[in-house]
């Protein structure tokens, strides 16, 4: 097979440092010893990660952040797994719809489902409630957590079921021993990319946050809106690193790029 | 499905459907209850109308409607936002597919660490990405600018934040992921044999691209093209950071509608029309790109 040649290296080296450039500046800037935006050519200094401690809005948002996402993707498998398992295995009338349905939320932009959520919530009185945030961030992460686990249910070999049933096994023990085990790939990574979407989500999250519950990206965004400073970008820096050390842990796990596939194909 | 007969698990009394639609029903009940009732509402919403004093009244008219078609300064942002959403889709196709291919042609090591620096950012906040962009070309401040004149290069830093052109670059950032990941797909079930066939009957590089690789890349490049342009109609981060509030589209028009001017059935009327452009544009396209490869391979 022939080889790049020299005028695509150039072009992947310039695409390359397009994608790097944004992200590497805010790590960069992040270690200003400077109070004002800069590369730190003086050397580097920690005063900025200090500083993250003083404000402990960020903090807490951070801890809201992580307790919603994992709250909402755990709550959106529940709810994936049951169905996932009906939609691979009978066909019924209406079955298209209901997946379509299910899915839906992908295909809906965030900042209409935001509009309707805030109407909803605030018609229902739950507006600016923990509540209404897990309520929102499990429609959203639904369609993840539904694709993925559906991707190992429609291909389970029920031979390995039905042995399990002539040997007696219980709804609940063949459950737990045979069905799970053999869907768990989808699952886990079902939740994984549920987990990465309810943390990272700002657009629709932004017009339901509340002062008492919001998240980190919203909390970012708001305080960006009114002033960039080298707080914000030691935060976004902190971020990065701990969505890298992630980032490594999946493609050891499962390979970065199969589970992407799931968020990517099919939406529109 | 004679299987799922013999496999269900007999209990007396409870009909065979019974366990089924009970496994079906929380995702049911969360879809109805909270997207398309709140959906509804929304629409509804739409059609009321508002003042400052009263609020919002439950009375039904166009007049929200009438206001968004007939005054052009919210026009104008629709067409800016289509228009944003087209060159970014162009400049993702234009790099990403490119950028797709060059990747998949690389050996072992290379190609795994590319793809996961191209595809890595879709798991980075937009938030911070974003940030990055206004930190390399931010006013005078900006790294770039301010190296560039620190240089003589120039004398002004370029112009960035609050322009249409900045929102493009930040937004095409934050999209090729979705098209790399799109071509990437097609590019898996791409025959290297076909190309080595064309090779060894005397084709030319330029010819191989153009006759073997790119017809069948060509619907990846297309779905992605489909979801890029969907994703970016309605994105809201990137434009809000960069575009500020000058520069507004119309998912930042609806969030100042919502939570700064308060007139929510206007900007219930926004959202509703995003939503109604952007699906009759997808819808549009899927059917013909649909159609044209339906012929093709018939």
């Amino acid at each position: 097979m022939s080889r790049n040649g020299p005028l695509a290296l150039i072009f992947h080296v310039l695409v390359m440092v397009f994608m790097l450039a944004p992200i590497l500046i805010v790590c960069v800037v992040a270690f200003t010893p400077e109070g004002y935006l800069s590369l730190p050519t003086n050397g580097l200094s920690l005063r900025w990660f200090r500083a993250i401690a003083n404000y402990p809005e960020f903090i807490s948002a951070f801890g809201d952040s992580l307790w919603l996402a994992a709250l909402s993707s755990v709550i959106a498998v529940g709810i994936s797994v049951p169905a996932a398992l009906v939609v691979a295995r009978h066909h019924f009338p209406g079955r298209n719809i209901l997946c379509a349905l299910i899915l839906s939320p992908l295909m809906i932009p965030h900042v209409v489902l935001g509009v309707a959520f805030l109407r909803f919530f605030t018609q229902i009185g739950v507006s600016g409630t923990k509540i209404s945030l897990i309520l929102a961030h499990v429609v959203i992460v639904l369609p993840f957590a539904f694709r993925l686990t559906l991707s190992t249910t429609t291909g389970l070999d029920r031979s390995l079921e039905q042995a399990a049933i002539s040997l007696g096994a219980s709804g609940a023990t063949l459950f737990r021993r045979v069905t799970l085990p053999l869907i768990l790939p989808g699952v886990v990574s079902g939740l994984v990319l549920a987990f990465i979407n309810s943390f990272d989500e700002v657009t629709m999250t932004v017009f339901i946050a509340a002062p008492g519950a919001t998240t980190l990206p919203v909390r970012m965004f708001l305080y960006i809106q009114d002033n960039i400073d080298p707080l914000v970008t030691s935060i976004s820096a902190a971020l990065i690193a701990l969505t890298v050390i992630v980032m490594a842990v999946i493609e050891k796990l499962f390979g970065l790029e199969r589970l992407l596939a799931g968020e990517g194909g099919g939406r529109s | 499905m004679s299987a799922v007969v013999h496999m269900a698990p007999r209990r007396e009394g409870a009909p065979s459907w019974l366990a089924p639609f009970l496994m079906l029903l929380p995702a049911m009940l969360l879809i109805l209850g909270v997207v398309l009732v709140p959906l509804a509402m929304t629409a509804l919403l739409s059609f009321h109308s508002f003042s400052s004093s009263s609020g919002i009244s439950t009375d039904m008219s166009l007049a929200n409607w009438a206001e968004i078609v007939a005054d052009p300064y919210y026009m104008e942002m629709f067409l800016r936002t289509f228009r944003i959403s087209g060159v970014v889709t162009l400049a993702c196709c234009l790099i990403g597919a490119p950028e797709a291919y060059i990747i998949h042609r690389m050996q072992a090591p290379w190609k795994g660490i590319f793809l996961v620096i191209t595809l890595g950012p879709l798991l980075i906040s937009v938030v911070a990405r974003t940030l990055g962009w206004a930190l390399l070309f931010g006013g005078r401040n900006g790294v770039v600018n301010k190296a560039l004149m620190d240089l003589g290069i120039l004398s002004e830093p370029i112009p960035f934040m609050f322009t249409e052109g900045g929102v493009m670059v930040a937004l095409t950032h934050v999209m090729m992921p979705f098209m790399v990941l799109s071509v990437w797909a097609v590019l898996q079930r791409l025959d290297p044999r076909s190309e080595n066939a064309a090779a060894s009957l005397g084709a030319s590089q330029f010819t191989i691209l153009s006759r073997i690789v790119l017809p069948q890349v060509l619907p990846g490049i297309l779905s992605g093209a489909i979801i890029v342009f969907a994703l970016s109609a309605s994105s809201f981060a990137t434009p809000a950071i960069v575009g500020g509030r000058r520069l507004k589209v119309a998912a930042t028009l609806a969030y100042d509608e919502f939570l700064n001017t308060l007139n929510w059935p206007l900007g219930a009327a926004v959202a509703v029309l995003l939503l109604i452009a952007i699906a009759a544009i997808v819808i549009g396209c899927n059917a013909l790109v649909e159609k044209r490869y339906s012929r093709m391979f018939q």
